[in-house]
């Protein structure tokens, strides 16, 4: 049996909903397209602020697409320290005046949403050329993103949390629990996720941890919060990213070819009232819109960038996009099949597990699909790539978050 | 091997929202909201129905303190004051048998004695304070 018929990509729960979204031309008749991105290069930057790093990640866009400073009318950005109006410090930062300004921040996947914004203001002619910004001193300020911010807090909303100590760790760790109690998910199977990105790091050049590590390496590593260990956390570093969205039409006439955005979809959970199911997650409303929007189905995707916080939320976020049947993820991520060659390569730069974790992901996840649907990723490159996936996950999966789903194309 | 130290909970503060859910704790209560004419029931407290998104008919209750553990953590690292000296601690999510579920610590046993399904009754742990407010803090151990 191959591995495709193992597993059949939950078609009739994602049928792909061509008739209900007739696909980006109709819901986007201008056809938005991504014509720049950056990533910054440094994952340990002690030397400079977040605004810094943002600007050096807006110039390095800006040469990527072929356009100037003053072509920008639309900025989107967020971080992990601005707060009330740090959109507009932003703005006087970099010197821009846009005629369109979005600074929501839904966690980690603000910058996968920001696409999705960005899409609907150009569509609607509210801006032509937006810029989304991300920038992160998480290493060098040593943020303890994982296991030191939970505590005392004033805001009565928060209340309810504060006493227990839950860490971000702990909350994707009640849902690992949670997944094997229910389906017999293994350590094994999580830390196969590990390996696979480590392996995937070890072919960029720009990751942070790019020594290969086996199955036995992240089972004998400590247990932060179980059952998850040391190694299917993420790592924390430095780093920032830049993404220029416009119209097709402007972003042919620029210096790379344009990145289609074909669909995409956002959605929020959370785990108030009425005992939810905790493994259904945001992924599985913004995915579905998404790939319907996009009118496009699992075995059309060459690859998929998923938010991996930790190793469960891979395995989660991939069952939740219709990969794989509820249950089935621990199966599903083993025996190479999310690995390069694999049946869907999962995070080619090696994620947040190795390559780069500055406290917020999200903008990566997209820039790093970018560049291999322009075929720029050299020993890491999914030959071939004309479609991805990104999806971002915002905020804790055992608690309240946020997801956001793109589906980007080459022309 | 160190004697493990309790948790110092964080203290908690209350708007008038969640007041009553509190101050009910300061008496060895789960309060819980419910709306007397439909018979939803919410967590956490607010000054209206999640269902109808208005305040008739939303009332308190007094819940029986008894669930199901729901899942759980053993928590070994947490650098936050108050959490350290506890590590290995259980953080968890109980399933009440009126319905919502909280999040929450299970204290009374061995970390490694929780399990998923596990029978627990609430227990309620005071604080000191500097201020008037007498309210104390929910965490659950086996039945």
């Amino acid at each position: 049996m191959s591995e495709s018929e193992a597993f059949p990509r939950n078609r009739e729960a994602f049928p792909g909903n061509r008739e209900a979204f007739p696909g980006n031309r109709e819901a986007f008749p201008k056809s938005i397209a991504i014509a720049g991105v950056y990533e910054h290069p440094s994952r340990f930057s002690p030397d400079k602020t977040e605004f810094q790093i943002m600007a050096e990640c807006a110039r390095g866009a800006l040469d990527d697409a072929g356009l100037h400073r003053d072509d920008i009318d639309g900025l989107f950005g967020a971080s992990m320290s601005m707060g009330m109006m740090g959109i507009v410090d932003l703005a006087e930062y970099l010197n821009l005046k846009p005629d369109y300004i979005d600074g929501s921040n839904i966690g980690g996947s603000s910058f996968v949403s920001h696409v999705n914004h960005a899409a609907a203001a150009i569509n609607a002619g509210m801006c032509e050329v937006a810029l989304i910004l991300y920038g992160s001193t998480a290493a060098s300020n040593s943020v303890a993103i994982g296991t030191g911010m939970s505590g005392a807090s004033r805001d009565p909303g928060a209340g309810f949390n504060g006493p227990y100590g839950m860490t971000t760790v702990g909350s994707y760790a009640m849902y690992a629990h949670r997944h094997m109690h229910l389906y017999g998910t293994t350590s094994e199977q999580l830390a196969e996720i590990a390996v696979t990105m480590r392996h995937h790091a070890s072919l960029n050049p720009l990751a942070k941890m790019r020594t290969p590590i086996t199955v036995d390496d992240v089972m004998s590593s400590r247990v932060i919060s179980s059952p998850l260990h040391l190694l299917d956390c993420c790592i924390i570093s430095d780093g920032g990213g830049a993404i220029i969205v416009t119209s097709h039409e402007r972003a042919r006439d620029l210096a790379k070819a344009p990145v289609r955005v074909l669909g995409c979809g956002e959605a929020v959970v959370h785990q108030e009232v009425g005992q939810p199911d905790m493994l259904t997650i945001a992924a599985k409303q913004s995915g579905a819109r998404a790939m319907g929007m996009a009118g496009v189905s699992h075995s059309d995707l060459d690859l998929a960038m998923i938010y991996d916080s930790f190793t469960i939320t891979v395995l989660a976020t991939l069952e939740n996009l219709g990969f794989c049947a509820p249950g089935e993820g621990g199966d599903f991520v083993s025996g190479g099949r999310i690995g390069l060659g694999g049946e869907i390569p999962v995070n080619p730069d090696g994620g947040g597990l190795s390559s780069n974790h500055p406290g917020m992901r999200g903008i990566f996840l997209v820039i790093e699909a970018v560049k291999q649907l322009r075929g720029e990723c050299g020993e890491r490159q999914v030959g071939g790539a004309q479609l991805a996936l990104a999806h971002g996950t915002g905020g804790s999966l055992g608690d309240k978050h946020s997801g956001a789903t793109l589906v980007l194309g080459t022309d | 091997m160190a004697e493990r130290a309790d948790i110092d909970h964080p203290l908690p503060y209350a708007s008038w929202e969640s007041r009553g859910y509190w101050e009910g704790a300061g008496r060895g209560e789960i309060v819980l909201q419910r709306n007397r004419a439909t018979g939803f029931v919410q967590h956490k407290p607010r000054g209206v129905c999640m269902d109808t998104l208005s305040a008739d008919d939303l009332e308190y209750f007094v819940a029986i303190g008894r669930g199901t553990v729901y899942t759980f953590t053993v928590t070994n690292q947490n650098q936050a004051a108050g959490f350290a000296e506890a590590c290995p601690y259980v953080l968890a999510y109980v399933d009440l048998e009126e319905g919502p579920r909280l999040m929450t610590n299970i204290v009374g046993c061995e970390p490694d004695e929780v399990h998923i399904g596990m029978n627990v009754v609430a227990d309620f742990v005071s604080q000191e304070r500097d201020d008037d407010e007498a309210f104390a803090v929910p965490v659950f151990r086996p039945a």
